[in-house]
């Protein structure tokens, strides 16, 4: 069926098939294309030679020069940590309260702890710290237990409430529905919504008063202002870790609140715990995120 | 006879449909039960209707009314998944675009796989199925096999595409990128997949030449492959039969390395063995030169398709995939480079002798196109599967830039070409409506191409750089935030490359309705070279 009316004078042999017109040259292959089609394939075969790659009954060719993704990540991250070695040993030794002098020094805590915050911390406060009901906020300048930068690394090192540090913070308010009756409990909840500034029943928070000045200003001060020592929250700001409406408020007098963080120091944590460094980086980040004192 | 099975059938299948539209857990699922329901009811209705018609003489000739059925699908869906990628780059640049009241339908996550699924399947997939129809009756010198059961094919792929499309936007998915229709779509595709199968088998067994055709070869080899990835990748266990979801049946690396496995060769067989079918026949017809090399052909389609199915693991790069699986992807990878060259070759070469004609024929400047960024991102590919190279580019825009290139340049182009090639030969004119509007086509889709291929790789390699880039104590320097700022005005003009190739389209569908409606006639009807059955 070989019709020539496409060819041109000087062509070379076709293969003598027509399809619809369309024929094929006897053309050879290019001989650059297949000797570079053989060089791939040589190198491929070396390339699994020198890589892990056949896969046999139990595991795979491990090539002899012994690579592997996650020793290569390995290798990188020791190469980074013996970099840092000195900077970890000033670190873990640092005065905190003086450390933004070290421009260095700084931005590596602060660095290395905004790490450790996104990996350790922010199932709780959150990843951008803003804190969660019952999760304190840390970027505001509102602390329970104290916002200056020795106090924040105390208290991760040792927690709150917690029994593994001994010296965790530690703190414990009544439940009062032991000790109040309902309607009592009701006039504490108005005197405390007249000293955060909020809607409120005028006789009912003169009568609260009363029972505030007898039982709560211990730790709650006669002014409402709190005490970070013992971990007593200011009432007289708009900030609040459980909530400021009357319903929650109640719930808290009636039944109390027992907020625990772990302490994270490797002392108490053995194997997952920080280091001093690492500690004393996570402060550094905090302090700096805006509310530090 | 065969009247009464299928009335039967099909007021069967619309009463099923209804029980399960009723019974639907999900609002997708019931939406496609009403889609069945009225199809197979309209059907019903259409058969009921022509049933002890007097039936005439077979048809004799190439069944021809099936691709022209094709072409107008294929110029269709090209300019609404070319409409819905603009968008969605639009969207990527201005997130405002992502409207509040259209969450849940027409945000970025509904409507990328929509325009993903738009070009590949509905514009790639009819193009492949009405070119290789085309060309398989013209290299066999026989009609389709199987009555209207080609009509069946394209019919049940179009209600497929509906059915992917509206699953996406209503929330249907099983979140695997390029298989992301549910499990009945995907049983509904391997039926369609299967007669599709059959028509082309049954020509090629009927045919009067003695050889096949080597574009036969490839699209043989397309069809059968994408059978074996659609039913492997989408193995799964339904929850409910009157529910859209499903649960896969391979979990964690197996299942994304099938899944990988399955993606590249999407790419490896639908939209490289497929269309290199298509260039096989188009260009050595549009240049009216003989192929460059049968030997050529031989080696590097048996190559290509015995080392593609492999290189899948280069999408699992430095991931949970264990190092010898990832190494393999790589080195059959940078082993298919050659292979691939083989048809730009024969391409190309083809071409000679006939180097005269990229000045005059528009057409075949874009077969040219097509074949240069085809030899451009298979060399690119294989780069981008070195591991060193993949750790700088993997999720980037890099890929993205990647993928246009073939797709638009590639894909794109070569069917524009065979477009312009088919319309005025299936509508029995003497040529198209306006050269010139090809020439503009032209032009706009090439530099909208460029314009798309060169910010995806600045955008790319930039932001590689900088998800990579530490401070000397090691510490990563920039959020992925910044370089989110950072890509935002080449964004801008990947959007703009966009709505030139869009705009490309909406000519070449004018010029193709012009053509077919008003292209200037042929003298006399040329005579059917298919003999008589």
């Amino acid at each position: 069926m070989s019709k020539k009316d496409n060819n041109q004078p000087g062509d070379p042999d076709t293969t003598g098939h027509s399809w619809d017109g369309i024929e094929e040259f006897n053309n050879p292959l290019p001989k650059w294309w297949l000797w570079t089609f053989y060089a791939t394939i040589v190198w491929g075969i070396g390339y699994t030679i020198a890589y892990p790659a056949w896969p046999l009954i139990e595991k795979a060719t491990p090539g002899f020069l012994n690579y592997s993704t996650r020793g290569e990540v390995a290798d990188e991250i020791a190469a980074v940590e013996t970099a840092n070695e000195g900077l970890n040993m000033q670190l873990a030794s640092a005065d905190l309260t003086v450390l933004p002098e070290n421009t260095e020094l700084h931005n590596y805590a602060v660095q290395g702890g905004r790490a450790l915050f996104a990996a350790n911390c922010s199932q709780c406060h959150g990843s951008g710290a803003a804190g969660a009901v019952g999760y304190p906020n840390l970027l505001d300048d509102d602390w329970l237990w104290g916002g200056d930068v020795d106090t924040i690394a105390y208290t991760i090192t040792h927690g709150i409430r917690n029994e593994q540090s001994p010296d965790s913070h530690w703190s414990e308010m009544p439940a009062f529905g032991e000790i109040l009756e309902p309607e009592e409990i009701e006039t504490v909840v108005s005197y405390v919504q007249s000293i955060s500034g909020q809607d409120h029943d005028e006789a009912l928070a003169a009568a609260g008063e009363e029972i505030y000045l007898d039982q709560c200003s211990a730790c709650h001060l006669d002014n409402g202002m709190g005490e970070p020592s013992l971990g007593a929250p200011n009432l007289t700001d708009a900030i609040w870790l459980y909530g400021g409406d009357a319903e929650t408020l109640t719930e808290t007098i009636t039944y109390s609140r027992f907020g625990v963080m772990p302490a994270w120091s490797e002392e108490y944590r053995p194997g997952t715990g920080l280091s001093d460094a690492e500690v004393n980086a996570l402060a550094a980040y905090v302090h700096q995120l805006g509310g530090g004192q | 006879m065969w009247n009464y099975i299928k009335i039967s059938g099909l007021g069967l299948i619309a009463l099923l449909a209804a029980i399960a539209a009723n019974y639907a857990r999900d609002v997708p699922y019931m939406v496609h039960m009403i889609i069945v329901m009225l199809v197979a009811a309209g059907l019903f209705v259409w058969t009921v209707r022509r049933t002890d018609e007097p039936v005439g003489p077979a048809p004799t000739g190439y069944m021809d009314d099936v691709i022209r059925a094709g072409v107008i699908a294929t110029a269709f869906w090209g300019v609404i998944g070319f409409l819905a990628g603009t968008f969605i780059a639009a969207q990527l640049a201005w997130p405002a675009l992502n409207f509040e009241w259209a969450q849940g339908y027409a945000n970025f996550g509904r409507l990328r796989p929509l325009h993903t699924s738009a070009v590949i399947f509905a514009f790639g997939g009819n193009a492949l199925i009405c070119t290789s129809f085309y060309i398989v009756q013209r290299t066999s010198a026989a009609r389709l096999w199987g009555g209207n059961l080609a009509w069946f094919v394209f019919w049940g792929y179009q209600l497929f595409i509906v059915l992917a499309a509206t699953g996406y936007l209503l929330g249907a998915t099983q979140s695997k990128e390029y298989a992301e229709p549910e499990w009945y779509v995907d049983l509904w595709l391997t039926v369609v997949w299967v007669a599709y199968l059959l028509v082309f088998l049954g020509t090629l067994l009927k045919r009067k030449e003695p050889h096949i055709y080597v574009a036969n070869w490839f699209f043989l080899s397309f069809i059968v492959t994408v059978a074996m990835l659609h039913i492997v990748n989408n193995l799964s266990v339904p929850v409910s039969i009157f529910g859209s979801r499903s649960v896969q049946l391979f979990a964690g690396v197996q299942d994304a390395m099938t899944q990988w496995w399955y993606g590249h060769n999407a790419v490896g067989f639908f939209l490289t063995a497929g269309f290199l079918g298509m260039m096989y026949y188009f260009v050595p017809k549009q240049a009216e030169r003989p192929v460059f090399s049968y030997k050529l052909s031989i080696i590097h389609f048996w190559a290509l398709i015995f080392l593609y199915i492999w290189a899948g693991p280069h999408h699992l790069h430095y991931t949970a995939l264990p190092d010898w699986a990832s190494t393999l992807g790589m080195v059959f990878s940078i082993i298919l480079w050659m292979p691939s060259w083989g048809g730009m070759i024969n391409g190309l070469m083809t071409l000679s002798g006939a180097w005269d004609k990229i000045r005059t024929d528009p057409i075949i400047r874009m077969m040219v196109v097509s074949i240069g960024f085809y030899g451009m991102s298979t060399f690119e590919g294989p780069m981008m599967s070195i591991r060193a190279v993949n750790s700088l580019s993997h999720y980037t825009d890099w890929t993205i830039g990647h993928v246009h290139s073939g797709a638009l340049g590639w894909n794109g182009m070569i069917t524009f070409g065979a477009l312009y090639f088919l319309t005025p030969r299936l509508w029995n004119k003497s040529g198209l409506y306006s050269l010139s509007l090809v020439s503009w086509h032209f032009w706009l889709a090439t530099i909208g191409i460029v314009l798309y291929a060169a910010a995806m790789w600045v955008t790319g390699i930039m932001e590689g750089l900088m998800w990579r880039e530490v401070d000397a104590q090691g510490f990563l320097v920039n959020s992925f935030a910044d370089t989110v700022a950072a890509k935002f005005p080449m964004y801008v003009v990947r959007m703009l490359g966009g709505v030139l190739f869009v705009a490309g389209g909406i000519i070449m569908c004018y010029n193709l309705w012009m053509t077919a409606t008003r292209g200037p006639a042929k003298e006399q009807a040329t005579p059917v070279m298919a003999p008589a059955e």
